[in-house]
Formats: structure tokens, C-alpha cells, sequence
């Protein structure tokens, strides 16, 4: 009942301040892509080798891009607040439906990849902070910062050369084995093999992040009055552990996990197309390249939708983790 | 005599930098206060801790033995020291406001030792809460039980710390400054509540305090440290109608007292002078650089706790020779 109210305060207050965010990030958006040189029609032009003034006059004005930019902006506003994100000039259909097309992959992509972080970087953190300053975490050190300096796209085709090429245990690209007709379990076993690879590749760099924080945490929770306290109970050392030190130490770390989305976002561009992954990332790739601006405009107003809901979603694991936090 | 619940014997803690706790000894009978005294760094906190096996990693008890029921908990293999704390021998800290975990509710902390020591189920462990926050005197025990600490006053944090310590019905309370961080009036309930769970349990209490105010009222005995050492041990009421010792005498002297007129109007109180600080690398007695009656012979070893009279111990030559030269001289 009470936990109702709170949710029903937290969801009207975030869509009250998420409405002018979302306005800024499109208007900026546009704007800053309209200073990049070229457009569809010269991409176009391009790839057909060569094109007449009055194709190309054509073509803009299909697009829409013969008119002055700030009528353009108002014109992709007035789209907006029909709910549609407009057509694009390089696929022919709907931007949202393209966007649907790759939103799932890139969400379980995504969902995978801060799984592993969370789960590997606070097993790896409280590990490094009971042994601090022994064997143990010195090497974990190591292997954190390894994962934190090496850049994802070098990790991705390391782990495709290691698991892939050499052991041949998992599969090199794609999202499911193509033609093969799976169903039932074993659909869903292909589809999870297919995804280690990537999700591990642009998980490691947070596992180091959450690592650290982790440990860091765990240290300084480590010699809170409340942990002697449970240790004056009897408790065994795996009961302290859990209960007291890592319940406490969690709340730094999801608080980064919020603000970390809209950079393994970013980061998916990169190991989307080392693994050929059909995802929204190789989507915004391609799309600046062919200045297909519609789409990626669409991609970048989803993006900040995602960034903008997990925020949400943290501030009430954080309510629920620490009774000490009034969601206002 | 039957052999004390505690027994304390040549205590020593070392740490790679020093060793804050020497050679200190006493003893704890069955449902007895004794009150721990002394200032600021004399190590009252790190013997309750060394008593418990809490110590932090650097430090080593190294001489000395800490027998609790005919056991020697320093041998104790650490599963079967678990089975100690929170059951035989509990303990509460000076900071209710932070010995408490933020993240779980009174409840759960209180059924946590129930569960693990009793076996309870938690729903029985829940209920057994209730009661000991009632026992604690918790106003609306069922309700409290659900609260997180942040919601409780000191005072009451207090009590819930007190009835986790309490849940399994410990033979031993070691209670390190209880009441240092609460207001005056609590205090006095929180003391009250400790003597008669004491009565009611027939558990025998430490008191490790600073404040000779409260030594009085509710301890049996006390045990006087300076720096690591035990200077004096007596009945309390003793102690403080006749302190024997140099250092006992300046902290009674220090202390506003209205029955002994020590109070503001009648001058200032007096002080002892200089600090804990310069016992540091003293080679004999550590209080010899601030005590008045300092020989040179107290510089050469520290000195021994010795027994002047039955139940009074003394850990200083001078005042030892003084004392016996007057009884012969009586005793004549």
C-alpha cells in the first residue's frame, strides 16, 4: 500500500523532470548533427558515382533537406509530438520500425553485459577487499586493470581468436545460428552461447569499474561499528560478510550502474560490429555514416528513454536497499 | 572460594607499534559489576575486545591467559569461540547510533543471534524479539521491531543493542562506555536496566567506563588503569571513600563530586597534571613523570598489582610501604 504511493510519486516525478531533458537532448542533438558536413543526398550521390544538380535537388527535397534548418528541426518536433519518429531516407520505412527490428537485441545485449559486470565485479571487489594487500587481490588488481586499460573492440577479437578460432567452443558473430531451425531449450541455449562473447567483451571494462568500487566499499563498511558488532553475535565470517558488509556496500555501486548505462550503450556500438550483432549500436553506426539522420536521432532519443528509466529503476533499488533514503 | 567466572591474568596486547596493554590481571566472580576505570587510551576498550578474540589482525595477546569458565579462551579454536560470543559472553559498544546495521531492521538483528545460537525458526526468533525489546523496556515492542535503527533515539538504540546482547542469556555482559554517548538522564536508565537484567539474569557485568560518577552507584569492584596497566583494585565504595593510589587519588580529585564537596563553588577542581601520552617508553611505573610522590627507584620496573589487604590491590611501592609502615604502627 505505502509501497504503492512511493512508486506512483517516483514515476510521476521522473516523467515531470524527464520531458524538458528528453526536449534538450533532441533539439541538441539535431542541431550538433546538421554541423557535421554532408547529408543523405551526398552520401547517395556518392555510392551511385555520380549525380546531376537536379537529382540531387530532387532527392533533398524528398528528404526534406531543402529547407532551412531551423523549419526542419520544427518540422521534426511536430513529428515528435505525433509520436513518430519520422521516415528514413536510406531504408524507405519507418524509423521506429527499424529501431523495433534491433531494440530487443540490444537490450538483452545490454542486460547480459550488466549482469555480468554486477555479478562478476562485486564477487571480484569483495574478494580484493578481504584479502587486501595479500596475494590474492595484488593479482586481482592486476587483472582489473588489464580489463579496465584495454579497449573493448581488442578484447572482443581476442576472445573470438581464444574461444572461437582456437577452442572453438563458442560462436565467432551473429545472434543465432542461422537456418537451424532450433526450438524450445535449445533455441534459447544457442541464443545465450551466441551472447557470451559480446556481453563479456563490453562487461569486463565495468567489472573493473565495479571491481574497484566494490572493494573500496567493502574496506571501508569493513570497519564500520555495526560489523564488530555482528562479530561480538558470533557470527561466522561468510554470515558478516553477506549480510552486513555487502548489503552496505552495494549502495556506491548501483548508484555508478545508472549513470554507466548510456556508456555501455556507447560501448555496444563498438561490439556490435566486431560481432556482427544485429543491434541498435551498428544501427547508429551505419546510420552516421550514410548521415541517414533520422534514425540516428531516433537511436539517440531512445537511448536517453533507456538512460532516463534505469536511473529510475536505481533510485528505487536504492530506496529498497538502504531504509535510510526518503524518495521524495 | 570457587574459581571466578573471568579470570584475567597477565594480560599483554601488542601491536607492531607498541603494546597498549601489559601484564594487566583481575578477576570476575559469578553475577558481579566490576567496573573498568581509566582515561582516554589506557586500553579498557582493547582488553573488553582481547576478552571477545576482536582484536584487529595486527595485534597479538601475547602472555597471559583469559580463562571464562574454567576455559582458556585464548586456546579456543575460533569455531568454538563463536559459539562463545553472543552466547556465553556478549558485548555492547559506546556508539548505539553506530553499532547498529542502517540496512536491517531491529528485529532481524536481535532474531539474527537467536537463530544462530538457539536455533530458533524465525518466526519464533521474531517473537522471542518482541519480548526482549519489552524486557528491554522498548515502548511498543511489536511496533519497534520493524523499525530500522535510524528511526530510534539513542537511548533506545541503546536498549535494542542491550536486548540483542542479552537474547541468549549470556553469563558475562561486557559493556564498553555504554552510556559515554547518551544524554545524562538516559544514562541513568540505561544503568538501571543493565543492574536489573544483571539481578534478573544472574549474569555478571563489566562496566568499562571513564566516568567514576557512575563507579559508585553500580559496580561491585573496581579495576583503576593507567596505560595498559592495572594501578589499583577495591570494592568500589572503598575506592572511593579511600583511594590509595597516586593516580586513583588525582582522578578522584578531578572529579566534580557533590558529597565530597568537589564542586565549582567550593574552587576549582584539581587536575592531573601533564598527560597519558608521557608514559610512552617508560621504562618502570608509567605514571611516575605526572605522580607527586615519584621515587627514582619507580623508574627501574614497572611495579607489581600487590594485595595490601584482602580484596585491595595496589600497583605502587611508595605508597605500599607507607600503608604497611602505618598498620604496624597501629598494629602496635
Amino acid at each position: 500500500m505505502l509501497e504503492g504511493r512511493r512508486l506512483l510519486r517516483v514515476l510521476r516525478r521522473t516523467v515531470i523532470q524527464a520531458v524538458p531533458t528528453i526536449l534538450g537532448i533532441v533539439i541538441l542533438n539535431f542541431l550538433l548533427l546538421k554541423l557535421a558536413p554532408g547529408d543523405a543526398a551526398d552520401v547517395m550521390a556518392g555510392e551511385f558515382g555520380a549525380a546531376t544538380e537536379e537529382t540531387m535537388a530532387m532527392l533533398r527535397q524528398r528528404f526534406g533537406l531543402d529547407v532551412p534548418v531551423l523549419q526542419q528541426l520544427l518540422a521534426y518536433l511536430s513529428n515528435l509530438a505525433q509520436f513518430s519518429l519520422g521516415q528514413s531516407p536510406r531504408y524507405g520505412m519507418p524509423v521506429s520500425e527499424l529501431i523495433g527490428q534491433r531494440l530487443p537485441s540490444t537490450l538483452m545485449l545490454m542486460g547480459m553485459a550488466l549482469a555480468i559486470a554486477f555479478g562478476l565485479g562485486i564477487a571480484l571487489g569483495t574478494a580484493m577487499a578481504l584479502t587486501a594487500g595479500r596475494w590474492p587481490d595484488r593479482l586481482l588488481s592486476v587483472v582489473s586493470l588489464i580489463f579496465y586499460s584495454v579497449p573493448g573492440f581488442w578484447i572482443g577479437l581476442m576472445l573470438i581468436v581464444l574461444f572461437s578460432v582456437k577452442l572453438g567452443w563458442l560462436p565467432s558473430g551473429g545472434q543465432e545460428t542461422i537456418g537451424a531451425g532450433l526450438t524450445g531449450f535449445d533455441y534459447i541455449l544457442d541464443r545465450l552461447k551466441h551472447m557470451i562473447l559480446p556481453a563479456t567483451s563490453l562487461a569486463l571494462f565495468y567489472v573493473a569499474i565495479y571491481g574497484r568500487l566494490t572493494r573500496a566499499a567493502v574496506l571501508e563498511v569493513a570497519s564500520q561499528d555495526y560489523v564488530r558488532t555482528a562479530a561480538a553475535k558470533g557470527l561466522p565470517p561468510l554470515a558478516i560478510t553477506l549480510r552486513h558488509i555487502v548489503r552496505n556496500a552495494l549502495l556506491p555501486v548501483t548508484t555508478l550502474a545508472g549513470i554507466h548505462l548510456g556508456g555501455i550503450l556507447g560501448g555496444a556500438v563498438v561490439v556490435e560490429t566486431v560481432y556482427s550483432w544485429p543491434g541498435l549500436g551498428r544501427l547508429a553506426f551505419e546510420s552516421v555514416m550514410r548521415r541517414d539522420f533520422n534514425v540516428l536521432l531516433g537511436v539517440l532519443l531512445l537511448s536517453s528513454f533507456l538512460v532516463i528509466i534505469a536511473n529510475t529503476l536505481v533510485d528505487l533499488l536504492h530506496a529498497w536497499l538502504d531504509p535510510r533514503v526518503e524518495v521524495r | 572460594m570457587t574459581a571466578p567466572l573471568l579470570d584475567v591474568s597477565n594480560l599483554t596486547i601488542r601491536f607492531p607499534t607498541g603494546t597498549p596493554v601489559a601484564d594487566l590481571g583481575f578477576a570476575v566472580g559469578e553475577g558481579e559489576t566490576v567496573a573498568v576505570v581509566g582515561e582516554s587510551g589506557s586500553g579498557k576498550s582493547l582488553t573488553a575486545l582481547a576478552i571477545m578474540r576482536l582484536l584487529p589482525r595486527t595485534a597479538r595477546t601475547t602472555s597471559g591467559g583469559i580463562r571464562f569458565q574454567g576455559r582458556d579462551l585464548l586456546a579456543l579454536p575460533e569455531p568454538e569461540m563463536r559459539r562463545v560470543r553472543g552466547r556465553k559472553i556478549a558485548m555492547i559498544f559506546q556508539e548505539p547510533m553506530t553499532s547498529l546495521n542502517p540496512v536491517l531492521t531491529i528485529g532481524k538483528q536481535i532474531a539474527e543471534v537467536l537463530r544462530l545460537h538457539e536455533g530458533l525458526s524465525s518466526e519464533a526468533a521474531r517473537k522471542r524479539s518482541i519480548q526482549l525489546l519489552d524486557l528491554v523496556r522498548v515502548a511498543d515492542p511489536h511496533l519497534r521491531v520493524d523499525d530500522f535503527p535510524h528511526r530510534l533515539s539513542g537511548g533506545m538504540r541503546q536498549r535494542a543493542m542491550i536486548a540483542m546482547a542479552v537474547a541468549c542469556g549470556p553469563k558475562l555482559l561486557i559493556a564498553d562506555e555504554p552510556t559515554t554517548a547518551l544524554d545524562v538522564t538516559i544514562q541513568a536508565q540505561v544503568l538501571d536496566l543493565l543492574d536489573r537484567l544483571r539481578r534478573e539474569l544472574g549474569m555478571a557485568l563489566v562496566l568499562i567506563t571513564h566516568d567514576l560518577g557512575i563507579v559508585g552507584q553500580w559496580a561491585d569492584r573496581v579495576v583503576v588503569m593507567y596505560a595498559g596497566r592495572g594501578a589499583e583494585e577495591a570494592d568500589a565504595t572503598r575506592l572511593l571513600d579511600d583511594p590509595l593510589h597516586p593516580y586513583t587519588r588525582g582522578l578522584l580529585a578531578a572529579s566534580p563530586r557533590l558529597d565530597a564537596r568537589l564542586h565549582y563553588t567550593a574552587g576549582p577542581l584539581r587536575e592531573i597534571p601533564g598527560s597519558i601520552a608521557s608514559a610512552l617508553g617508560e621504562p618502570g611505573c608509567p605514571f611516575v613523570p605526572r605522580c607527586p610522590m615519584a621515587l627514582p627507584t619507580c623508574r627501574t620496573k614497572p611495579p607489581p598489582l600487590e594485595e595490601i589487604r584482602p580484596g585491595r590491590l595496589i600497583a605502587c611501592p611508595p605508597t605500599l610501604a607507607l600503608e604497611r609502615a602505618d598498620a604496624a604502627a597501629v598494629g602496635r
